[in-house]
């Protein structure tokens, strides 16, 4: 394709081809600061191209490819070209990855030790885990978390963390605008826009965490905190996971050991600054 | 009603852990897993290598169980059993 870059998020090497120089230029600028290695081979192929070569310049519509299709999706215009990308990153790796465990789930860290949020979207896991990343925490990953089968430690997938909607200015109220990207307004899935996650943490992503809380956020209501039995961690992860079944008895076995060894968690919350002062009470506890 | 027969999954075909009020079981033969509650573990624990019946069952449980007295009982376990065989964890013979 005429546009080309190589992206390293975590342990997924993405090769990433676009009909148009913007997208590709927006993913360079994001992911500028992140290990570079274009001798590895690719893991994951992402294909951004016109559905007819005229279509590349007229009413240019970004249709999104790769390993994996999901068939009838409806193409995004140009202008959205960047979620185009980070969508067909998303598809790629939650279709096709095999090496680990995936949960849709947000994760921070602390002294080796992980704290996953999982939830639908929505449910403020990755705002809550952007707002702790920059605090003492390091960002793992605001929308996947990897789970070893064998040895059942988390590993990061930070990718460039999507905020959306009132999220955007509660965060970016916080950074240096140098970390985010453009805003995406009135996308399908509502105004976003992307922040790179801190150095510190890029350079720490092939870092594993010991999984050590479970929370099941949920945005609004009062702040509460209900302990979750094992088995409803297990159907919920089981849920929140796009290669259990995949995985086969290597999946039940890492999911069984997740719930046994980590004190899971449903919460919920009516802003940040409660949802994150619940987190940090409950890690307290949890740490002890 | 007759009381029919099942028979348990061969040696390793299943694989049985307890998470708190749920047992889930990953089925190697069809790369399934199930969620279970009492009194499915306990039956398919009771069930042994031969062919087994709600009856036998009945007589099985009540060792371990206080079942005394209480006839509804074999009714209860034959639907369970009726509904582990459609879950493909037990074969009716």
């Amino acid at each position: 394709m005429r546009h080309k870059a190589r992206i390293a998020v975590g342990p997924v090497q993405f090769r990433i081809g676009s009909d148009w120089a913007e997208p590709v230029a927006a993913l360079e600028r994001l992911y500028a600061g992140y290990p570079q290695d274009d001798t590895r081979p690719a893991d994951a192929t992402v294909r951004l191209f016109a559905a007819r070569p005229w279509r590349r310049w007229l009413r240019p519509s970004v249709h999104i490819g790769g390993d994996f299709i999901v068939p009838d999706a409806l193409p995004l215009p140009l202008s959205m070209g960047l979620l185009a990308a980070e969508m067909g990153m998303n598809l790629q790796v939650a279709l096709g990855w095999r090496r680990h465990m995936l949960l849709h789930a947000s994760a921070v860290a602390q002294d080796g030790r992980a704290l996953i949020m999982s939830g639908e979207s929505g449910s403020g896991k990755s705002t809550l885990a952007a707002l702790l990343g920059e605090g003492d925490w390091r960002l793992m990953g605001d929308e996947f978390t990897l789970i070893d089968p064998a040895g059942g430690d988390a590993f990061a997938f930070p990718r460039a963390v999507s905020l959306k909607n009132e999220a955007i200015a509660e965060v970016a109220a916080r950074v240096d605008a140098a970390r985010l990207g453009p805003l995406l307004a009135a996308t399908p899935k509502g105004d976003i826009r992307h922040l790179i996650p801190r150095a510190d943490a890029i350079a720490a992503m092939h870092e594993p965490a010991r999984p050590a809380l479970l929370l099941f956020p949920r945005f609004g209501g009062e702040m509460a905190a209900e302990p979750m039995g094992e088995g409803e961690a297990f159907v919920r992860l089981t849920e929140a996971s796009t290669n259990y079944v995949a995985l086969g008895e290597a999946g039940f076995a890492a999911l069984t050991r997740l719930v046994r060894e980590t004190p899971a968690f449903a919460i919920s919350y009516p802003d940040s600054a409660a949802g994150i002062a619940l987190v940090e009470q409950l890690w307290a506890e949890a740490a002890k | 009603m007759t009381d029919r027969t099942y028979r348990a999954a061969p040696p390793g075909a299943l694989r049985i852990e307890p998470l708190g009020e749920l047992t889930a079981i990953f089925d190697r033969r069809s790369m399934q897993t199930h969620l279970v509650v009492s009194p499915m573990p306990e039956i398919l624990d009771a069930m042994g290598t031969d062919p087994c019946s709600a009856a036998l069952l009945v007589s099985r449980l009540a060792a371990a169980f206080d079942l005394d007295g209480d006839d509804d009982v074999q009714p209860i376990l034959a639907e369970r059993l009726g509904e582990l065989a459609a879950m493909g964890l037990v074969e009716r013979v």
